[in-house]
């Protein structure tokens, strides 16, 4: 196809309207309020929602919340999360809860953010925050472990509480929760 | 009268076959199937007869159930299976009342039954998926949900788990109880492998009848009544037999769990292979479950000539040795002179072609009679059968290892090697099996044998000892975890475990039956099939199909015991060889 050059006009031809025109919008601008953010000494305000680095959050009583059931594992599109179960054990020390991840670990390089994790999680163990640029000196510092992802998630304020109302139906009952 | 109940589950293939039983006729959902009018009792073989559940089973119908399994005595407690049935209504003269339209008549019964515990008779209807059994399955679930904990992502039974699958057909999507649930005690150590959590238990009694029916251990019961009822070991005692991590696979819940296996993996990502237990001669069919080349655990596979649906907790643990640390992953050279060196020397990298080459020649070379063979009746038919060829050509003496420790009267075998029959068909065994080992000890002592094969065995421990070892000119072992004999080996070839290959075993009775390849090989580690194959087509400089199945068809053709049968025939429950 052959798309004929429209023929230019004396005034378009003449070059300095069509300059002075561009001049006025940054003429304009230059008075205005400004809208670029001297990242990163300034930081915009993540709104509500947003999805974030997902991190591990502990418990009123300062327990994993997480039980390693691996469902966020299973469901995690880029392969990103990766759990090891504690073994026949369980976690001696944490009351009723009879099972914790032994390790936990996400790939923030892998991980793109989706939110399956927090959806797919029955606990409510797992948040997407507000962290989105995510650094490190290397590879392997970009693999969060369990200990890291439960300092950034801190404590989720869970108003269910199910294993302590689960521990005080089982005393009432006179058996060990 | 235990070990009679015991023996007769044992020993399903040799049992006489029943009479043909009188056959009837009745429809399932409409479909109409012939059933016998009775089924042996699944653990004393006498006749009963035939249950709905069984005739909607003939019919491909799966009614849901809880407490009714195949291989065990009714019990009738779960309620689940229930289902509306009719039968031909009946007139004054006795006969069937035909329809206008020449049909039988049928008369609904008022109310449902339980399908796994009534008889069918002839001409009756079973009705499995009309809105009143969806509603009664509903009830049902319902009432058994009361008390079940919601902790499906801590429990090990979620995903194979019949209350979570029947929740997520006839469950609802909430609760209508308010109250609060009973509790029961959990983490209970019913025994040495197995933990118990009470709170779990719908108290189907499925563990209870096996225990006490099919293993002769009356071990379990329930205490208290109602929903307090609570399954438990017989007091002072633990639930510690042979078989009771076969009460975990039949536990429709997660009440029953393995230690072994408990919070390890989740179900889900484990890939399932089918293979075969090692263990012992019987050669019980397996389920291998693997992630990334892990093995977490064994599970009995059904075959009804073999272990019906039951494995031993001997064999069922003994898989940890495949991830040992200390496998043997590299091909290995030992220098002539470095030999009786307490480190000896190796040199660098040897590879597969290079050291097969040299092995090659050095047994072209070999004089006939001054070679011997230690193989071992833990490689498959194909191994054994390639290494009988290689013996004949190369005129060597040849033995594999009995291997002998207490049977029981179930499943365990006293013979600990999975494939003594294979060794012995295949020619490689001496008969009896190690009668020639000393033959070939003395042989070595007298210098007239000058090479040694060793197969998976530890020459060491059958009477060729290290000091004959040091003799030797050239000491060829394959293996898959070290051991005294392929410290002393000039070449070591690193095998595979059963595990990581594909192969058939033949078992006590004769049932050839193949495996396939769960996990990928450690290292350098190969099949040993495939570099005998290779030994075999270099020292006898004859081509032949470089394939697990072409090996296996080429043994069928040169062994007789195993004429007539091919890889693909074989199955997934294997073949009765002609022994």
């Amino acid at each position: 196809m052959i798309i004929k050059r429209k023929k230019l006009s004396l005034w378009e031809r003449l070059y300095l309207p069509a300059m002075l025109g561009g001049f006025k919008v940054t003429v304009r601008h230059f008075f205005k309020k400004k809208v670029t953010m001297q990242y990163p000494e300034e930081r915009w305000v993540v709104p509500e929602g947003y999805r974030g680095a997902p991190y591990l959050v502990k418990d009123q009583e300062g327990r994993t919340k997480c039980v390693s059931c691996q469902l966020c594992e299973f469901v995690c599109p880029p392969k990103a999360i990766r759990i090891t179960p504690p073994g026949p054990t369980g976690v001696p020390g944490a009351g009723n809860v009879e099972k914790a991840p032994a390790e936990f670990e996400i790939n923030m390089l892998r991980c793109i953010f989706c939110g399956f994790c927090q959806e797919v999680c029955p606990e409510e163990a797992i948040f997407l925050m507000q962290d989105y640029s995510l650094t490190g000196t290397g590879r392997d510092g970009m693999i969060y472990d369990k200990d890291k992802l439960l300092a950034l998630g801190g404590v989720h304020n869970d108003q269910t509480r199910k294993w302590n109302r689960k521990a005080e139906e089982a005393r009432a009952q006179g058996v060990k929760p | 009268m235990l070990t009679e109940t015991m023996s007769t589950a044992a020993t399903i293939e040799t049992k006489p076959q029943p009479p043909p039983a009188e056959k009837i006729k009745v429809k399932v959902d409409g479909k109409e199937v012939a059933v016998p009018k009775t089924t042996p009792d699944p653990v004393t073989g006498k006749p009963l007869p035939t249950s709905m559940i069984q005739a909607c089973a003939a019919a491909n119908v799966i009614v849901p159930h809880y407490c009714y399994h195949p291989k065990l005595p009714v019990a009738g407690s779960c309620r689940m299976c229930l289902v509306e049935f009719g039968t031909p209504a009946i007139g004054p003269d006795r006969k069937p009342i035909v329809n206008p339209d020449g049909t039988t008549k049928i008369s609904r019964a008022l109310r449902p039954v339980i399908a796994c515990a009534t008889p069918v008779s002839p001409g009756m209807e079973i009705y499995t998926n009309t809105p009143a059994v969806r509603l009664m399955r509903e009830g049902v679930l319902e009432f058994l949900l009361i008390n079940h904990p919601l902790d499906c992502p801590i429990c090990d039974q979620a995903g194979e788990c019949k209350l979570q699958e029947y929740s997520v057909d006839y469950g609802n999507s909430e609760s209508r109880f308010v109250e609060a649930k009973v509790h029961k005690p959990k983490r209970v150590e019913l025994g040495p492998r197995i933990v118990l959590d009470d709170e779990r238990c719908i108290l189907c009694s499925r563990c209870i009848r096996f225990t006490r029916d099919v293993a002769g251990d009356d071990a379990l019961g329930f205490v208290n009544r109602g929903s307090h009822s609570t399954l438990t070991a017989y007091p002072g005692r633990a639930f510690d037999n042979n078989y009771t991590l076969n009460t975990v696979d039949i536990c429709p819940v997660g009440a029953l769990t393995s230690k072994d296996f408990r919070f390890r993996m989740r179900v889900w990502f484990l890939k399932e292979t089918r293979s075969l237990c090692t263990s012992c001669a019987t050669g019980c069919n397996i389920v291998i479950g693997s992630r990334e080349d892990a093995i977490y655990r064994y599970e009995p596979r059904e075959n009804d000539a073999v272990n019906s649906c039951w494995m031993c907790d001997h064999g069922r643990l003994n898989y940890k040795w495949i991830g040992r640390e200390d496998r043997l992953v590299e091909v290995r050279k030992r220098e002539a002179e470095g030999r009786g060196q307490a480190s000896g020397s190796r040199s660098a990298a040897p590879t597969w072609s290079a050291v097969l080459g040299e092995i090659s020649q050095k047994l072209k070379a070999a004089e006939p009679g001054s070679i011997a063979i230690v193989a071992s009746a833990r490689q498959t038919n194909e191994e054994l059968h390639l290494l009988a060829k290689l013996a004949k050509r190369l005129g060597a003496l040849t033995d594999s290892v009995p291997r002998i420790a207490a049977g029981d009267k179930l499943l365990l075998n006293a013979d600990r090697n999975p494939n003594s029959t294979g060794a012995r068909l295949t020619g490689i065994a001496a008969d009896p099996m190690g009668s020639n080992l000393p033959a070939i000890a003395g042989g070595i002592r007298s210098g007239r044998i000058k090479t040694l094969i060793v197969f998976g065995e530890d020459a060491t421990k059958c009477g060729i000892d290290a000091d004959l070892l040091d003799k030797l000119e050239l000491l060829i072992a394959s293996d898959i975890l070290p051991n005294a004999t392929t410290r002393r080996a000039h070449y070591l070839l690193p095998g595979c475990a059963h595990a990581e290959k594909r192969g058939t075993f033949t078992n006590t009775k004769g049932r050839v039956q193949k495996f396939l390849k769960a996990v990928e090989p450690r290292g350098d580690a190969r099949p040993e099939w495939e570099y005998l194959h290779e030994l075999l087509v270099n020292v006898t400089s004859r081509d032949g199909i470089a394939s697990i199945e072409g090996v296996f068809n080429e043994m069928a053709k040169e062994v007789p015991a195993f004429s007539g049968l091919t890889w693909a025939t074989l199955g997934d429950t294997g073949i009765s060889a002609k022994i």
